[in-house]
């Protein structure tokens, strides 16, 4: 299954935009890790970026940069949404109210724990009535997210955008599902080559037997990051993406099967750094 | 992948080759559709939680004394346990093991809704954390209870498949955009049959939820009555075996025909007054279908019982179809069962056409004359060809289905 990704956005620790991560990426002795920096939304009106969660703010930062990079409307563009559980601030304070003596829920807190509150936020803020899905795979959660969005690309041939985030726990719940830190990816697919198109990409289904291990990402910090959050697990796509080259990245899915992509640069000025990813011949 | 887009044009029919569900109308499709016939309703007082609050559910009782014991205890939790018991129905597990013998365990898929999982689980550990260390109990199973995913990972444990497996959590259209989910796959060839649907089980996050918006009624829900006050919650497990149509399907077979999917880009938790949203998603679902409007023979509405949303789903509908369609909401059956209302209301419609009985709205005593479509409060046989399945959900997700029997 061949698609196009024509715009990406970015947002994680020491990684602050897309644009900003490339060099990161290429050569990842530039990475310094720091607490994930959320940009504000110039998509929601003021009262409504100061009440928004985490979740939320995530999606929409990477969501607004993918498109814009792309130049494509996003009111008319199909959105799938992939998180490994949801806004875990949110989760937290229901739960410890709910275990409290007065049980009165924030009716605003309730709205906020839905899964798919961000697909919510984003087709308000885009004006986009276009199909939005929400997805949770665990700690596949981006593996699935991909799946269903290359399929819905080929299968529908129109653009759709994918948006995988994940957020930690508070304590007690950091305790049994600790996660990486605060990590968001988007990438803006299409089933045929545009303009803004940056590479092809052909992804396969594969057992796990027959497939490679997992693609690692050859920067310790971000491969602890790729191995602790599930949304960093689009890491090894992203180098690939940011140095331009050929390569083939596997990405674990479920327990009995990976992922598997073939990237093709579309441009004239490849550059030559191969990232440390295995360069494959044609 | 020749063959596998379809941009824009109608998709390939789809046969729902066995289904199975549970509800507080019963086990099984027997008790499912005798309920149905006779207009018996599930509803009850809640007693589930000391609630400060008078409000009716839909509550299967059963599930209360079911466990999940030996390899699957780490998995044992209310939405789990509803679960399992609607897998054991009407031969659903066997005709699982077949579809297994004959693509193979890879090539069937899992894709599954759920809005809260297994939650409730969660809300009973927060009571009993560790007063010292403010720990939760060891034996909390984040992974297999909690977490939104571990529903699909249940059912594909049981049923002991290993093909592509995701939930979809867009709250109360989850287990209808699922078929969505599904199709696409099953056209993209990633699959060559799929499990889908879902539960939702009663937990104090959604009682508490909706009584804080405002919106759960304390009487048993009455859809588009000009009395309405809100929602009765429900519970509900219901899964459909989904896969291209053969030589073994007949016309007792039921297809899906389409799926039609919108957002309403206006609230997080109310519809769009105009009904704009519900009405791309039917639009969308008919173009899929390559059906008329005309075509179609009944309208299964999401029609929870609060005011807006009857109201919005009632415009939505008249602009679509207009007055001819005969329409009607079965909440008042069982109940809303959030996340899972998708597939229990898809399986509602799949035994209408197959009992040429077009149920009822138990509840509603006197329809809201500012409403336009042709609303139905007794239940009637009626033969049926096509119906429209709405699914609404917070976030402005919404999905429609068009289901038909094989002809």
């Amino acid at each position: 299954m061949r698609v196009y990704i024509e715009g990406v956005g970015l947002c994680g620790p020491g990684l602050d935009g897309w644009a900003a991560s490339i060099p990161v990426l290429t050569d990842p002795q530039h990475h310094v890790w720091a607490p994930t920096r959320v940009p504000p939304s110039k998509l929601l009106p003021a009262n409504e970026r100061r009440r928004a969660v985490q979740t939320v703010r995530l999606a929409l930062a990477v969501g607004t940069e993918a498109f814009v990079a792309a130049g494509r409307d996003p009111s008319e563009t199909a959105a799938v949404f992939a998180s490994s559980g949801g806004d875990g601030e949110t989760i937290h304070e229901i739960l410890s109210v709910l275990a409290s003596l007065n049980r009165e829920l924030s009716p605003t807190r309730f709205h906020n724990s839905v899964h798919n509150t961000p697909a919510g936020y984003w087709g308000i803020a885009t004006a986009s009535r276009a199909p939005a899905g929400s997805l949770c795979c665990h700690d596949d959660s981006f593996a699935a997210g991909l799946l269903e969005a290359v399929v819905q690309a080929i299968v529908e041939q129109y653009a759709v955008a994918l948006i995988a985030y994940d957020v930690q726990y508070p304590a007690p719940l950091s305790d049994v599902r600790p996660i990486g830190a605060a990590f968001a990816v988007a990438l803006l697919l299409t089933p045929m080559p545009t303009k803004a198109a940056l590479a092809g990409v052909d992804l396969r289904l594969q057992p796990k037997s027959s497939a490679a291990s997992a693609t690692p990402v050859p920067a310790a910090a971000l491969e602890t990051l790729r191995q602790t959050t599930p949304a960093a697990r689009s890491l090894p796509l992203l180098a690939a993406l940011a140095c331009r080259v050929e390569a083939t990245v596997t990405i674990d899915y479920l327990a009995d099967m990976a992922l598997v992509l073939d990237i093709t640069p579309i441009s004239t000025d490849l550059m030559p750094e191969v990232c440390g990813l295995e360069r494959v011949a044609r | 992948m020749s063959g596998a887009s379809r941009a824009g044009a109608a998709m390939p029919p789809l046969a729902l080759s066995n289904f199975s569900i549970v509800t507080s109308l019963g086990a099984g499709r027997a008790q499912t559709i005798a309920a149905l016939y006779t207009g018996r309703h599930g509803l009850t007082p809640c007693t589930f939680e000391s609630l400060p609050f008078m409000t009716y559910v839909g509550e299967v009782a059963e599930v209360d004394a079911y466990r999940l014991a030996g390899e699957l205890s780490g998995f044992d939790c209310r939405n789990n346990r509803l679960a399992a018991m609607a897998l054991q129905q009407d031969g659903f597990t066997g005709a699982i093991a077949s579809a297994r013998e004959r693509y193979g365990a890879d090539r069937i898929g899992v894709f599954i809704g759920t809005s809260t999982s297994g939650l409730l689980q969660t809300e009973t550990a927060y009571r009993h954390l560790d007063p010292v260390t403010g720990r939760l109990p060891a034996e909390f199973d984040y992974t297999r209870t909690h977490n939104t995913y571990a529903l699909a990972r249940f059912v594909r444990t049981i049923l002991d498949l290993a093909g592509p497996a995701f939930v979809v959590s867009t709250a109360c259209a989850a287990t209808a955009k699922v078929f969505g989910s599904a199709a696409r796959m099953i056209m993209a060839d990633v699959c060559d049959a799929a499990v889908i649907g879902g539960a939702d089980t009663l937990c104090a996050t959604t009682l508490f939820g909706f009584h804080a918006l405002g919106v759960t009624a304390d009487e048993p829900c009455r859809p588009f009555d000009v009395e309405r006050c809100g929602i009765s919650i429900g519970e509900a497990a219901g899964f459909v075996l989904l896969e291209r149509v053969t030589e073994r399907h007949d016309s007792s077979t039921i297809l899906l025909l389409g799926v039609g999917e919108s957002s309403d880009a206006y609230h997080m938790s109310s519809p769009h007054p105009d009904g704009v949203g519900p009405r791309l998603a039917m639009e969308r679902a008919l173009a899929a279908a390559g059906l008329k409007p005309s075509a179609i023979d009944y309208i299964n509405l999401h029609g929870t019982g609060t005011p807006v949303g009857d109201a919005a789903e009632d415009r939505a509908v008249f602009d679509l179809f207009g007055a001819a369609t005969p329409c009607s909401s079965t909440k008042g059956f069982a109940g809303h069962t959030l996340g899972a209302s998708g597939v229990v209301e898809a399986i509602f419609c799949a035994l209408s056409i197959q009992n040429e009985f077009l149920p009822g709205s138990p509840h509603t005593r006197r329809v809201d004359p500012a409403f336009k479509i042709q609303y139905v409060r007794e239940g009637r046989h009626a033969r049926i060809d096509h119906v429209v399945s709405n699914s609404f959900g917070f976030g402005g997700a919404n999905c429609s289905l068009v289901l038909g029997r094989a002809t």
